[in-house]
């Protein structure tokens, strides 16, 4: 059975192929949804910012029926798609790792906002303050006044 | 002949400008005859751009493949149509495209300013003038269109079979005029900047504008993305792509900028950052240029990569936005700040708008060059696609769309927010309900969707509520109400069709994604499937001939719930010249809601089809949103253009009309 399939992908392999082919479909809708939600986010490596899932590419098939294979052989999600990393890479994931590398690319916009929001409130707090009210007169200032008022 | 004298065309401009640049900085002060000399400047450069390129398409229309640009990127049996749209189906030609639009909007200052003060006006056109003399001489220099082949063949190689579609006499020419059109407010910033006088004046010319370019750059993007929905075939509409972000960022940075200038024209704050914002969305405009022109990004758009061009533009680039902020922070401490208002105001809603739009600019920013950024320095390649965007840039849009609807409703100034609340609850309510209804007739799993579902109904909804609100609906007397609304200024009619097309391409843009229905199937000839309702009966295969081209259409029939029955002829093609094979959807449109169907492989031997089907509900609203929000910029437009005699100076007397 598995000689057989082995070699029906192969014969598979060489056609020219489009995106999602009826034929690399999983016959369990449950275990096909998994897949294609898998694939949704694997970058497809020789095509311009596609998904596997959108590409027609033969690497981006060859992926498909790669994540197939290791959910048929009963991987979890995150096992299955550790699998496509570990062989082609981060690069292979559409939505980067929070890791030490990629922290610049998630904390800017956040910092960003922060920072903004900070300036803005301050901003706003400035632009209330209305002018203040004149200071007391010292006491040199109420003689001199007292002086001249007199006069 | 003709394009030799097309070259010396472009070279005479790119020498006007040149000259015009170096007098009206030297010169500025000296007013009026400056400013008559590089009016006259700027009309030439124009005139003598668009000489150069009429020399390039009618040497296409000609097929005359002496030109080596036309060898390469045309065919003489492609339709008339597309051998026009071929001049800039290439980087050399769209840069002459991009070039010739800055022209345009220099000519159209000159045009258009004459009630400008000088100075000012000598300044603009100065800045217009260099930033023509730069990428000028970048076209005639790195990628010069008018070369000629020693050796002409006897046919050309074909454009690229993609793009050979009405989407690219429409896509890149309003995509530049928005793009190129924020020049203009680039050139008044740094006249601002360097004359140090800025103002509610300044503010109302930068304003069309601004609104003009976004009208463009809306358009455009949205022609695009239907374009790219129809033609790349997988019924996707925005693919985070780097290319698509670099017009999308400037469009983000326009968006605060238009509203950021009108709390500067009404009440003379936010000087300093809308003249920043200017200066930022042309920079990001550059920006897109470098990155698509580079060939740092490959994609559909990046037609030839060259390293020397990259490392020229982007030397350009680091020229005009490292010197435009140089000035900036040199300059800005003289631009002073006025207009005193309360947090909860107009003002105060719109900074808030400025801030979430920047964040979103900044974040779409980070995630197009961080991988690029990464790669250069440390060699590590990751991938920032379609998923980071959609939750970081949602969970920036979010909130704005939470807020958008109380904006219109407050007051300049100080505003009362708790009646705010109060008139805008039944809209709340309203919204609510639309979406459970939504919700009820189509059913699905239980996720964000509904959420955004429920943002769109509330923007939409709020911006109808606020003409409502205005014309006293419900609260006065029907006759009294339809006056009030008709006699409402066509800047409020603006505010709200804008708001509104936001939030109906809100709802579009969800109910597309979280309501799909999809199915990939093989069929034989008189074999049928079912999606969403509608019956799909496949006919038989046929063979067709184009001009350029062969193609197989599978001839289907569509039996819809209401029982009609119509044909749809998805294709297979190649073209004949390059043997390029593509793939050409048909899409049927059911109300606001699209059949999408797109012709696989065939399978061997029996006749069978792989035929992909997508139902996407109410998909037309994301593009007709775009649509009504670029409608009611083109209705602001002829309202401030009413009112352009307003900024002049103050010391010529403004006749009465």
């Amino acid at each position: 059975m598995r000689r057989l399939l082995a070699v029906l992908l192969l014969a598979l392999a060489t056609l020219p192929a489009f995106s999602v082919n009826p034929d690399e479909m999983l016959a369990d809708p449950v275990l096909e949804g998994r897949a294609r939600a898998i694939s949704e986010h694997l970058r497809c490596l020789v095509c311009q910012n596609q998904s596997i899932d959108d590409s027609d590419a033969e690497l981006a098939r060859d992926l498909r029926v790669l994540v197939r294979e290791r959910l048929t052989a009963g991987d979890s999600d995150e096992a299955a798609v550790q699998y496509i990393v570990d062989r082609y890479g981060e690069y292979v994931l559409l939505n980067p790792v929070v890791a030490p590398h990629t922290l610049v690319l998630w904390v800017t916009a956040p910092v960003v906002l922060l920072v903004g929001g900070i300036v803005v409130f301050i901003g706003l707090r400035r632009r209330r303050v209305l002018p203040k009210p004149p200071a007391a007169l010292s006491a040199e200032e109420a003689a001199a006044l007292e002086k001249l008022s007199s006069r | 002949m003709s394009i030799e004298l097309g070259h010396f065309a472009l070279i005479l401009a790119t020498a006007i400008a040149a000259v015009s640049a170096v007098l009206g900085f030297i010169f500025w002060k000296a007013g009026d005859r400056v400013a008559g000399f590089l009016q006259q400047g700027a009309v030439l450069q124009f005139l003598l751009v668009g000489a150069g390129f009429a020399t390039l398409i009618q040497a296409f229309v000609a097929s005359d493949f002496s030109l080596k640009l036309a060898a390469e990127h045309s065919h003489s049996d492609q339709p008339l149509l597309y051998k026009i749209t071929s001049v800039w189906g290439n980087h050399e030609g769209s840069m002459v495209l991009w070039v010739m639009i800055l022209v345009l909007m220099g000519a159209a200052v000159a045009a258009f300013g004459r009630s400008l003060p000088k100075d000012l006006l000598a300044l603009v056109l100065a800045t217009q003038s260099l930033l023509t003399t730069a990428f000028a001489s970048f076209t005639l220099f790195t990628s010069n269109p008018f070369t000629r082949l020693t050796d002409p063949p006897f046919e050309g190689l074909d454009l690229n079979p993609v793009l050979q579609d009405i989407g690219l006499a429409i896509h890149p020419p309003l995509l530049y005029t928005g793009y190129v059109g924020f020049s203009i407010c680039f050139s008044f910033a740094i006249a601002a900047l360097i004359s140090g006088r800025i103002d509610t004046a300044w503010a109302r010319w930068v304003r069309p504008w601004t609104l003009f370019s976004w009208v463009f750059l809306t358009l455009g993007i949205a022609m695009g993305s239907y374009w790219a929905y129809y033609e790349l075939g997988w019924g996707g509409w925005w693919f985070w792509d780097p290319v698509e972000n670099a017009s999308f960022m400037p469009w983000l940075a326009g968006t605060a900028l238009l509203h950021s200038a009108l709390v500067m024209e009404k009440r003379n704050a936010l000087k300093i950052w809308t003249v920043f914002l200017s200066i930022i969305t042309f920079s990001l405009s550059l920006l897109g240029t470098f990155l698509v022109r580079s060939g740092i990004l490959t994609s559909v758009h990046t037609f030839a990569s060259d390293p020397t061009r990259g490392l020229v533009i982007l030397a350009l680039l680091a020229v005009v936005i490292g010197g435009a902020f140089a000035l900036f922070a040199f300059r800005a401490q003289s631009l002073r700040a006025g207009g005193l208002f309360a947090p909860v105001s107009r003002e105060g809603a719109l900074i808030l708008n400025n801030l979430l739009l920047a964040t979103a600019t900044v974040a779409v920013l980070v995630g197009t060059l961080y991988p690029l950024l990464l790669d250069a320095l440390t060699g590590r390649t990751i991938s920032v696609g379609a998923p980071f965007f959609d939750l970081t840039f949602g969970a920036i849009m979010a909130p704005l769309l939470v807020i958008l609807p109380f904006g219109p409703y407050l007051a300049w100034k100080r505003a009362d927010f708790v009646s705010v609340v109060q008139r805008l609850a039944w809209v709340a309510g309203l919204a609510l309900f639309a979406t459970i209804l939504f919700f009820a007739l189509r059913g699905g799993a239980v996720s964000l969707a509904p959420f955004g579902l429920l943002l769109g109904f509330w923007v939409a909804l709020g911006a109808l509520a606020e003409l409502q609100d205005r014309a006293k609906f419900f609260r006065t007397d029907l006759r009294t109400s339809f006056r009030r609304l008709f006699g409402l200024p066509r800047t409020a009619w603006a505010t709200a069709l804008a708001h509104f097309g936001l939030g109906v391409s809100v709802i579009g843009i969800v109910s597309a994604s979280a309501w799909q229905a999809e199915l990939v199937t093989t069929m034989q000839p008189g074999q049928s499937a079912e999606i969403a309702g509608y019956v799909v009966t496949f006919d038989k295969l046929e063979e067709l001939a184009g001009p350029n081209y062969r193609s197989q259409a599978g001839s289907f029939s569509i039996a819809a719930p209401d029982g009609k029955t119509r044909i749809a002829l998805p294709e297979r093609r190649i073209y004949v010249a390059s043997g390029t094979p593509t793939t050409e959807a048909a899409i049927e449109t059911y109300g606001f809601s699209q059949l999408y169907m797109q012709l696989g492989e065939a399978e061997e031997g029996n006749g069978g089809q792989v035929v992909r089907l997508w139902y996407k509900p109410f998909v037309t609203l994301i593009w007709l949103g775009a649509v009504l929000m670029s409608g009611a910029g083109l209705i602001s437009l002829t309202y401030r253009r009413l009112r352009v005699g307003a900024p002049r100076p103050a010391h010529k007397s403004v006749p009465a009309e």
